[in-house]
């Protein structure tokens, strides 16, 4: 902990040193970033876009990790659907995330629903390939004991396959969420009214670099929130049969 | 036969059984075998590794469909089983494993299930904690609480030391007979197969064919030291007798 403190204590003394030597045009002091997130969060603006894009992200993450999973469980499990789908990973895997949200955008129109969709459709192959590679690991003894024992299939689903495929949805979540922030935010600088993104692309029209940092920085701040109130304990609580090491 | 025997009989014609082997071509696994257990009757299939007796009773087990022949199960077919490792679910307590498998068991009867095995202290502890001992009495009690028609063992105390090999042997013997079922055990151990079974079933090796079914007609209690030598004695002439 003590090193963590340190570490970020050494980061924000070297953006001090950088501010210096830069001039406040082109990176602005600490300071002048944490006064200009108290005046945007007084107005009200900071929670306003904060929110916007908090829920794009929650939306298109949602989406993509539940249809990106139960594909990858399919593709992990089937011999024909891993073939047939295979093909469609390897293309979506490959296209510019910048390619799919300027055809959302053109095909659907500047919405929201496009914007959202455009996002999951991001991150969805990547999703199917962690859970299918968690899939192809299971363990057929299990399988066959679930079997012997006529288990159910929502008692299967529960209690033999998803604790197995924990570690690879806790992988792909991890990812994922750092991954659909990032998306989101090019969503809305290219075609939505309100958001971080949004923000980011007019501070960058006026080239107001302390804009920018402050936007980014508040967003960093409520991921890592999320992180350690939301994540972590959920995956203590999934992993908590493990002895523990060390 | 009366109608209870009939309810209880297991029953298994396998015509022929192959699997494709990894270099290619057919391995021929189990060869014209029929065997047959009364209501309530123990029996041991025994031979030597590898000659195909956990494909026998994987296939009893409808775990593997594709083979030539017919395996008639007890009325209902509830099946129990131990596998070769415990198979126990890792990340759920030994009490909750076992009451995923039967969960129509009642409190009481796993109280006693558990008291019965020495589990009782650990009921809330997950399979990480336990020796392979205990989790392989894990395995037996989640295979007995189902209530089956038919319980299937798969070698069951393989890899545990003599001691304690014998000390489940034991337990196993009790539970037979505190609650009779059909029950089918695979070894490769003739005394653990004469000291549990009421019937052998011997194999010859791979592909496997059944070179005799030897009942063994006075209860398991009362078999007398010579009677066990004696049949001791008739077991390995049958083996050593097999056409190589």
């Amino acid at each position: 902990m003590a090193l963590r403190l340190l570490s970020l204590a050494l980061m924000i003394a070297a953006w001090y040193v950088g501010a210096q030597l830069a001039g406040p045009r082109m990176l602005p002091d600490p300071q002048a970033v944490a006064l200009m997130i108290v005046s945007e969060a007084r107005s009200g603006a900071l929670a306003f876009n904060l929110g916007a894009t908090l829920a794009r992200v929650a939306t298109a993450f949602t989406i993509a990790m539940v249809i990106g999973s139960i594909i990858g469980l399919l593709m992990g499990r089937s011999r024909i659907a891993d073939r047939f789908g295979d093909p469609w990973l390897v293309v979506l895997l490959n296209l510019p995330a910048l390619v799919i949200i300027v055809l959302a955008y053109v095909w659907a129109g500047l919405t929201e629903t496009a914007a959202v969709i455009a996002v999951a459709l991001n991150k969805l192959p990547i999703a199917t390939v962690t859970v299918r590679e968690g899939a192809r690991a299971l363990d057929r003894g299990l399988d066959d004991m679930a079997q012997v024992f006529r288990m159910g299939a929502w008692m299967r689903m529960r209690h033999v396959v998803l604790p197995q495929l924990a570690p690879y949805l806790a992988a792909a979540a991890r990812s994922g969420l750092s991954l659909v922030w990032k998306i989101v935010l090019i969503v809305e600088l290219l075609g939505r009214p309100n958001g971080v993104g949004f923000e980011i692309g007019i501070a960058f029209q006026l080239f107001d670099v302390t804009r920018i940092l402050a936007y980014a920085l508040s967003f960093i701040a409520v991921m890592l929130v999320i992180e350690t109130l939301l994540v972590q304990p959920l995956e203590r609580h999934v992993t908590r049969w493990r002895p523990r090491t060390a | 036969m009366s109608p209870a025997g009939v309810r209880g009989r297991l029953e298994a014609l396998i015509g022929h059984k192959s699997f494709q082997a990894a270099s290619g071509g057919r391995l021929h696994v189990l060869d014209r075998l029929a065997l047959r257990l009364e209501s309530g009757e123990v029996g041991a299939l025994v031979g030597p590794s590898g000659c195909g007796k956990t494909t026998l009773l994987r296939i009893i087990a409808g775990l593997d469909q594709d083979y030539e022949g017919s395996v008639e199960l007890p009325e209902h077919g509830r099946l129990g089983m131990v596998f070769q490792e415990p198979r126990l679910l890792p990340w759920r307590t030994l009490e909750q494993n076992v009451r995923l498998a039967a969960p129509e068991a009642t409190d009481a009867s796993l109280e006693a299930l558990f008291c019965m095995l020495g589990l009782d202290a650990h009921r809330d502890h997950y399979p990480g904690e336990l020796s392979l001992g205990q989790a392989r009495r894990v395995a037996l009690a989640r295979a007995v609480a189902v209530e089956p028609d038919l319980l299937l063992l798969d070698e069951p105390f393989v890899s545990l030391d003599d001691a304690l090999a014998a000390r489940l042997r034991e337990e196993l013997a009790e539970l037979v007979n505190s609650r009779p079922v059909t029950t089918l055990l695979v070894t490769h151990d003739v005394e653990e197969a004469i000291g549990l079974a009421d019937r052998l079933f011997l194999l010859s090796a791979s592909p496997a064919r059944l070179l005799a079914d030897v009942p063994v007609e006075r209860p398991r209690a009362k078999r007398t030291a010579e009677e066990l030598a004696a049949l001791r004695r008739e077991i390995a002439c049958k083996l050593s007798n097999q056409p190589s």
